[in-house]
């Protein structure tokens, strides 16, 4: 009998270890093609003619000049006179010609006047913004009572401003309407390729099985390409109004910036109280925070610890920008910074090493304690801190040197998928499932599971996504894709493989409990002279493909185990050298140990923790929108002074992952989020206990650096 | 981008003719790294575009030509990585080649001139926006108002606000380099720092280029000894501009400054010679308190606007640090 549940570790020959991603050659030599690469024959280039204020009202709108410009196929008003634009560079027209410089040059030419309205694009005052809106208190216990009893209290303002997603293949698509059919084929650079289907039917009016969306490669998701967007339903009905050519939209970097997804801000008051010997007792914060009009999530606070009393209120402040969209790990970051800071701050006033006050804390780490210990020792060896570690300031010349950490969790339980696998007559397997490989690997952990259940070397078997025909599986989102795709492939190339070996069990003169699959062999077990190749045994089949599905969840009743977990636990350690005369912060040392349950596939597992890392330092050194206060436009809406970080600035990155006993049991957990969480609050302890001043809020720049020297305990304003 | 005109001249006069035709209207176009991402950003919008990579024979501008007497010619095509990579350069005026080598990144360097270094408009965001270079809205300066941390500590009265981009000029300043210029009127040669203005109004530049004008070489004489060094404040390793950087050049004597060179880039909207500094330098023996003193006197009338009080102090740190590197005190320390 052929097992659903993971292989034991011994018999394990590809989950787990390190596998290269096998889409690396076609993306590193150009044959791989992104959404903006698709050329299709006849096809026209769209653009968009955005809102330069932040809220208007459209007056006059005139597009005949842009109608008549040369090569325009087509124009679409998306908002007309009199309505009321919520943040700048909203889209009002789109313009579809022969070329891309046409398109440009006409939308240039379409007139549009406003009426400017007040605006409030303020997300750091909250006792300026015209309005709040106060989300419910969490509280436990008795906070006020038991933070008066406190032996050691700490307070302190923190803040991480609004971040833009700055997907390197900005979002974009390209529609094709087909009159005759009443069909679309969307090409989409998207992270949920079954979903969008759908979505995109009941906004253009055609049945859901009309639409067609693809999407082989794509160039970074990171939360904020779930939608089919306005600018996508335009696209595709700008496809139709010119009578079924083609059409493609991509963003420009500056709308990507300013209208394709913002993270939100989260600023806060922290109050943290423990007895004498670091034990925490009471925790009272009020945080708020804007991710656009819809204002902001609210970040988890306290975060990581229960601390027994305690209290948070969050305040979300509408602006007019853009809405947020997911941004890995949604709302994680901001309650992880915000509180590891606080935590930081109190253990620096009890005199304690932050280590020794997470130790001394256990019993608050809930469900994930043992995990958190153990990866803290590993970190500890990693990182050289115990060894290192000295308390806050102190050091002689200009640059000093700090060691900062953080705790951080996070769910990853696969999302509902289903996968087909298909066995040739000539042995060839085929499988086929709607995900997406966002960047994640998700190609090459599908061939590994199944290669692996089916005891065949991976390059036999080929992987199909990126379509939404094939089977449906869950967006990617949430560190939900491995789990589910992993799962579904499991359980169907294992149904494939029972349907082999009650086939081949015949003929080779036994039962199908005696048999299994191995080096491209179906034999009988401790025989190997027994054996069918496998091409042999699918000859069985006679001359028709056959096909075996298997989904995740498990299937209802079944009373077979999950093949994914959740609640994934990991902890960073950051070391920075600053320079206290000017202000620069430089990363040294980066240590992640994380847990993802059992590993698929090492190396695009490791290379998953190395990219968060690197996304992580770039949020904490580097990133921010900043937004003109007159205008309420965005002033760095470019990769020039939109700074992210760059290989100089990463330092030494050290990534390790929790496998074996213990961890493996527990199933497929995703990666996406969690190690994308820590970064930030653990460069800035490390920032504190080198300069043994707070910075508060983030990104560390010079500027803020230097202002926290000048000014400790100013706080975020 | 808009639609343009192209022209590749084969001589500097034609050039100039081609520029001078059209005043106001027409660009001088060397590697394009910058002026071509102000056009496809619509922030500049020129209907003619001179190239001068089409100039042939002894009409040519990328060319570095050195001799013991008079040092350097070199001509205004000439890349920065020809500077970075330059033998003669490297021995003779190691801080230029080091900082040519030092900016943006290998792409850049490799097709970004020294004429169009010194020629680059400001990195201003307000600029980059489209709001204008002198960024006024109904009278009011959007910088004063707005988000102004990476605008002028000095030489901040108004109305520009912005900071001179060049990292390179402030050092050729410091070694007393003067500028070739070609116009329909013919040849003339400024110290390059007379190259720099302040604009008064919308539409003015920041350049002294009459219309048609063209940069053709830059020259620099040989170090003759002088203890030079600089400093910039830069947050990222690559692809990032400075935060503020200094520049100095000492000419000494009996281990005394008998000349002084202090100038500053990214902290004024154009490279800002401190007199103070120099005039305090002049006479001294260069230790830990005289660049302290001649720091903070470089800084001393440095006026910040609401967010950029930081940068007085990298500046002021700058010139320090650029004092101690050019007498080798940094090395001690
Ligand atoms: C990411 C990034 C980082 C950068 N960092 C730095 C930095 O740290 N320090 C720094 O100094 N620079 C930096 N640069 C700017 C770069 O050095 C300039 O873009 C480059 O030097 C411009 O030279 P070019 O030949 O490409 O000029 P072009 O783009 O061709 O021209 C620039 C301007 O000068 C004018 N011009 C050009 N040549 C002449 C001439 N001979 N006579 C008259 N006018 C002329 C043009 O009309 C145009 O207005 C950076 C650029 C980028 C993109």
């Amino acid at each position: 009998m052929v097992e659903t549940s993971w292989p034991k570790a011994e018999a394990r020959r590809l989950l787990g270890t390190r596998v290269s991603r096998l889409d690396g050659p076609a993306k590193v030599t150009g044959t791989a093609k992104y959404t903006y690469d698709v050329a299709r024959p006849g096809m026209l280039h769209a653009r968009l003619v955005h809102c330069p204020h932040a809220h208007a009202r459209i007056t006059k709108l005139d597009v005949s000049a842009a109608q008549a410009s040369p090569g325009v196929k087509a124009v679409r008003v998306i908002q007309g006179v009199g309505a009321e634009i919520q943040w700048a560079h909203d889209e009002i027209v789109l313009v579809a010609a022969a070329t891309g410089e046409e398109a440009e040059d006409a939308a240039r030419a379409v007139v549009v006047e406003y009426e400017v309205l007040a605006h409030h694009v303020d997300d750091l005052h909250l006792d300026q913004a015209p309005e709040t809106r106060a989300e419910e208190e969490e509280l436990a216990g008795e906070p006020e009572k038991a933070m008066a009893e406190a032996a050691v209290r700490s307070k302190g303002t923190y803040g991480l401003p609004v971040i833009a997603h700055n997907c390197l293949e900005p979002h974009g698509q390209v529609c094709e309407w087909n009159a005759a059919k009443d069909t679309l084929t969307a090409h989409c650079s998207t992270q949920a390729v079954a979903a969008l289907a759908p979505q995109f039917a009941e906004r253009v009016g055609l049945p859901a099985g009309n639409v067609h969306v693809i999407c082989q490669y794509m160039g970074g998701g990171f939360g904020s390409k779930f939608s089919a967007d306005r600018w996508g339903i335009e696209c595709a009905e700008i496809s139709r109004q010119a009578g079924g050519v083609p059409v493609k939209l991509m963003l420009d970097r500056r709308a990507e910036l300013t209208i394709a997804g913002d993270r939100p801000s989260a600023y806060a008051e922290i109050e943290v109280g423990a007895q004498a010997d670091g034990t925490l007792t009471a925790w009272i914060s009020k945080s708020w925070g804007s991710g656009g009009l819809g204002g902001s999530g609210r970040p988890p606070l306290p975060y990581v610890f229960q601390i027994p009393h305690r209290r948070s209120v969050h305040h979300s402040i509408p602006t007019h920008t853009a809405s947020s969209r997911a941004w890995r790990a949604p709302n994680h970051p901001q309650g992880c910074y915000l509180s590891m800071s606080a935590l930081d701050d109190l253990a620096a006033r009890l005199g304690m090493d932050p280590l020794a006050f997470v130790r001394k804390n256990e019993a608050l780490l809930g469900p994930l304690a043992k995990t958190y210990l153990e990866e803290l020792e590993i970190a500890d060896r990693l990182m050289g801190w115990s060894a290192r570690w000295k308390p806050r300031g102190g050091g002689k010349g200009p640059v000093v040197r700090g060691l900062g950490l953080s705790l951080h969790m996070w769910g990853g339980s696969g999302h509902r998928s289903s996968c087909e696998v298909t066995l040739q007559p000539d042995g060839s397997v085929e499988a086929k499932i709607a995900t997406q490989d966002i960047g994640t690997g998700t190609r090459t952990v599908l061939a590994i599971v199944i290669a692996e259940t089916l005891g065949l070397p991976l390059e036999e078997v080929r992987v199909q996504i990126g379509d939404s025909r094939y089977p449906a599986s869950g967006g990617s989102g949430g560190s939900t894709t491995v789990g589910g795709v992993s799962a579904a492939a499991r359980r169907a190339a294992v149904n494939a493989l029972r349907m082999v070996f009650d086939k081949a069990a015949p003929a080779l003169g036994t039962t199908p409990d005696l048999l299994e699959a191995v080096d491209g062999s179906i034999r009988v077990q401790g025989e190997p002279g027994r054996a069918l190749t496998w091409r042999q045994a699918a000859a069985l089949f006679g001359r028709a493909p056959v096909t075996a599905t298997g989904g995740n969840p498990a299937p209802s009743g079944s009373g077979e185990l999950e093949l994914t977990g959740s609640g994934a636990g990991g902890v960073q350690m950051a070391e920075v050298d600053v320079d206290r005369e000017t202000g620069v912060v430089k990363i040294r040392k980066m240590v992640a140990v994380q847990d993802c349950g059992l590993v698929v596939d090492l190396k695009t597992a490791e290379s998953q923790v190395y990219g968060a890392l690197i996304m992580g330092i770039s949020s904490a050194l580097a990133e921010e929108k900043v937004l003109d206060p007159v205008t309420g436009t965005l002033l760095n809406a470019d990769f020039e002074s939109y700074k992210m970080a760059g290989i100089g600035d990463i330092g030494e990155l050290v990534v390790h992952l929790m496998t074996g006993p213990g961890y493996d049991e527990r199933g497929v957990i995703g990666l996406g989020e969690p190690p994308v969480i820590s970064p930030a609050a653990a460069i800035g302890n490390a920032v504190a206990n080198a300069l043994g001043v707070r910075v508060p809020l983030l990104p560390f720049t010079p500027q803020r650096v230097l202002d926290a020297l000048e000014s400790p305990g100013r706080g975020i304003v | 981008m808009r639609p343009f005109d192209y022209a590749r001249p084969a001589t500097r006069e034609q050039a100039v003719q081609l520029l001078a035709a059209t005043p106001g209207r027409a660009a001088v176009l060397a590697g394009g790294s910058d002026l071509l991402a102000l056009m496809k950003d619509g922030v500049v919008t020129p209907e003619r575009l001179v190239s001068l990579q089409g100039l042939q024979g002894d009409h040519t501008l990328r060319f570095l030509r050195y001799t013991a007497a008079a040092g350097f010619r070199i001509g205004a095509l000439t890349t920065l990585a020809d500077l970075a990579a330059s033998e003669v350069l490297r021995l003779e005026h190691p801080v230029v080649a080091e900082t040519a080598g030092r900016l943006a990144g290998p792409q850049i360097r490799n097709v970004a001139t020294v004429g169009g270094n010194l020629c680059q408009r400001p990195r201003c965001w307000y600029f980059r926006s489209g709001f204008g270079l002198l960024a006024a809205r109904e009278g009011a300066s959007l910088v004063v108002a707005g988000d102004n941390r990476h605008h002028a500590i000095l030489g901040n009265d108004g109305p520009a606000y912005f900071v001179t981009p060049s990292t390179l000029a402030p050092v050729l300043i410091a070694l007393d380099a003067e500028v070739v210029l070609l116009g329909p009127q013919g040849e003339r040669t400024i110290p390059l720092e007379k190259l720099y203005r302040l604009p008064l109004a919308e539409g003015e530049r920041e350049h002294d280029l009459g219309p048609g004008e063209i940069l053709t070489e830059l020259q620099l004489g040989p170090a003759a000894g002088r203890q030079v060094g600089t400093w910039e404040v830069r947050q990222r390793e690559t692809l990032d501009w400075s935060l503020a950087t200094a520049a100095v050049a000492l000419e000494m004597e009996d281990g005394r400054v008998k000349r002084a060179r202090v100038v500053l880039g990214q902290v004024a909207p154009l490279p800002w010679t401190s007199r103070e500094a120099e005039s305090f330098l002049t006479g001294k023996t260069i230790d830990e308190a005289a660049a302290d003193e001649a720091a903070k006197l470089a800084v001393q009338g440095a006026k910040p606007l609401s967010k950029n009080r930081y940068k007085v102090q990298l500046a002021r740190v700058a010139v320090r640090r650029a004092l101690l590197a050019a007498t080798g005190l940094d090395r001690e320390l």
